[in-house]
């Protein structure tokens, strides 16, 4: 480790801010204990982590070494890349879709300037603090056999459509899908009306003297105006459908079958009920993996479209 | 900007309709939280409050929160105090190895608890911390250090370096700069922490799953999925066990939710 060149701050901080009076040592006693802390229940089960996929282990008696087996499983295993499609499915879910509706209802709000706007953020935004397992469950009675989605198909005499959204093979997955998008669009919403409250008003006026519309002012003003903030809603999204665990384990439990299964799902299924140690492992460390690799690439792409 | 009074129509309209989608499913499980449990209650009138005291008692809510509050407080308050001072150091300081070790913590953010619960688990259980408040709450404060800790140093790279500098000139040591003057004026900052992490606890559901195997610690989530797998007859009671665990969380967030909007939206890894 070398000290880092500061000479680019633009700050103006203190010149060696850690001298004079201070100590070498001050910047290090006060980072210590939440470095301790940090590394023995972060950074050294993620490396245990690394060191366990490893090995072929049921939790029990001795294990044996495989090698890049488990990872290679990843591709080989059905039920693992069915968990990996799912995953995919639920980034449109979770991230896409949300920043679709996210990107008109900010520009419909942000445009009108409609009253009741912060009245309208703080319900949108509601969904971000509900514990997902309240939310699994009240989403598990309106997908119910006689749950609210079922009473309104039936009241519009749809009753052809009704089923059990839950225990349906096709169903399933998009059911669940759109919980998260129910949850996720809010704060995507919320965080793209902050961006567009940044774009100057003259920006608007101009466009409108050029006689631009509604929607050409939407693709060639405000989406390009709020590319920053797509990036983070883009970002947190993803992670945060990729992250998603309790919603599984509380409204499917991956079934039927394996239709609704996600690689989070697998890693708790694995290590605690059939014995796969080494591959939950694997599979917890490739998460993380590609979680690094999509924020990277998203914060990558948004920076040279710039 | 003017706009035309159709499209100020359909503007609401939007409105409106986005609040309702949202809403519905809020409104539902509270709706079914007061209706009548059974058909012996269903005689009775269609209005239930006691459903609340019904489902705290047979889903032993009482010691389930007892227990979501005591890994709270351990998480936010070990968090709060570790992330304020490695924070300072990182936002006010210059070392050897500064850089490395900020980026250590930042890892942190991204690591989803799926990475690290396989081997905390067996190692703990080793060690037979499983089942005890620590297995529950220290990982969980490891991973609100890494994002407190990069939200403080945010912060206190803020802050204007003249307002140490005078007081280092004053004769104050670092510590007491942090505790009489920069804590008091970061209080925005540091409740909007605190609001984070205590949310962020309190919904946290696979790490007390895994940690308490005996159901000894568990957390209220933990109770709701626990009382959901017991509890089949009827949703009312269900539904309201779910309102009193969001309930919590829902009431600080309408009580302070520009800390909350500001600190999810700002708390966004950008580097």
């Amino acid at each position: 480790m070398r000290a880092s060149p500061k000479e680019s701050r633009t700050t103006g901080a203190p010149r060696n801010a850690s001298g004079r009076r201070g100590h070498a040592a001050t910047p290090y006693l006060f980072i210590a204990p939440a470095f301790i802390l940090y590394a023995a229940f972060m950074l050294y089960p993620l490396a245990r982590s690394v060191h366990l996929s490893l090995f072929a282990w049921d939790g029990l008696t001795l294990a044996t070494f495989v090698g890049f087996g488990n990872y290679t499983e990843l591709f080989t295993d059905d039920r693992l890349r069915a968990a990996f499609g799912h995953a995919l499915a639920f980034i449109i879910f979770f991230a896409v879709i949300p920043c679709g509706i996210g990107l008109v209802l900010a520009a419909v709000l942000t445009r009108s300037k409609a009253r009741g706007l912060s009245l309208f953020r703080t319900l949108v935004f509601l969904p971000q603090v509900i514990a997902m397992v309240v939310v699994s469950v009240a989403f598990k009675q309106i997908y119910a056999p006689d749950g609210l989605l079922n009473s309104a198909l039936r009241s519009i005499g749809l009753d052809s459509l009704t089923r059990a959204w839950l225990g349906d093979y096709v169903f399933s997955l998009p059911a669940v899908g759109l919980i998260g998008s129910w949850v996720s669009t809010g704060l995507v919403t919320v965080l793209l009306l902050a961006g567009m409250a940044k774009i100057p008003t003259e920006l608007f006026e101009a466009a409108r003297l050029d006689g631009a519309g509604a929607v050409r002012e939407f693709i060639f003003i405000i989406v390009p105006s709020v590319r920053a903030e797509l990036t983070v809603a883009l970002t947190l999204t993803i992670v945060a459908s990729l992250k998603t665990f309790d919603l599984i384990y509380m409204t499917t439990a991956g079934g039927p079958g394996s239709s609704t299964t996600v690689p989070s799902y697998e890693v708790y299924r694995r290590a605690f009920e059939t014995g796969q140690v080494g591959s939950a492992a694997a599979i917890g460390v490739t998460l993380s993996i590609i979680i690094f690799l999509i924020t990277l690439a998203v914060n990558r792409i948004s920076e040279r479209g710039a | 900007m003017r706009v035309s009074p159709s499209e100020r129509t359909l503007n609401y309209a939007i409105l409106i309709f986005f609040s309702v989608v949202v809403l519905t499913p809020v409104f539902s499980i509270v709706v079914t939280a007061f209706a009548p449990a059974n058909a012996a209650a269903a005689r009775a009138g269609a209005f239930h409050p006691e459903n609340f005291a019904q489902a705290w008692v047979q889903g032993r809510f009482g010691t389930y929160m007892a227990t979501s509050v005591l890994i709270a407080v351990i998480v936010v308050s070990l968090a709060l105090v570790l992330s304020v001072m490695a924070g300072y150091a990182f936002g006010t300081m210059r070392f050897r190895g500064e850089q490395v070790l900020f980026y250590l913590f930042l890892l942190g953010i991204m690591v989803p608890s799926e990475a690290i619960i396989v081997p905390l688990f067996f190692d703990l259980r080793t060690f037979g911390l499983t089942d005890t408040p620590w297995a529950v709450a220290l990982p969980q404060v490891a991973q609100s250090i890494a994002f407190g800790t990069y939200w403080m140093r945010a912060y206190f790279k803020s802050v204007s370096p003249s307002i140490m500098d005078a007081a280092r000139v004053d004769g104050a040591s670092k510590g007491r700069i942090l505790v009489s003057i920069l804590v008091p004026m970061g209080r925005p900052a540091i409740t909007t922490m605190i609001v984070l992490m205590f949310m962020w606890t309190w919904n946290e559901f696979l790490i007390p799953l895994v940690m308490s195997p005996s159901g000894e610690f568990r957390t209220a989530p933990l109770g709701l999925a626990f009382f959901q797998g017991q509890y089949t007859q009827g949703t009312a009671l269900l539904a309201a066990a779910a309102v009193m665990v969001a309930l919590p969380v829902v009431i600080l967030y309408f009580l302070m939710q520009r800390h909350f909007i500001r600190g999810m939206l700002e708390g966004a890894v950008k580097e």
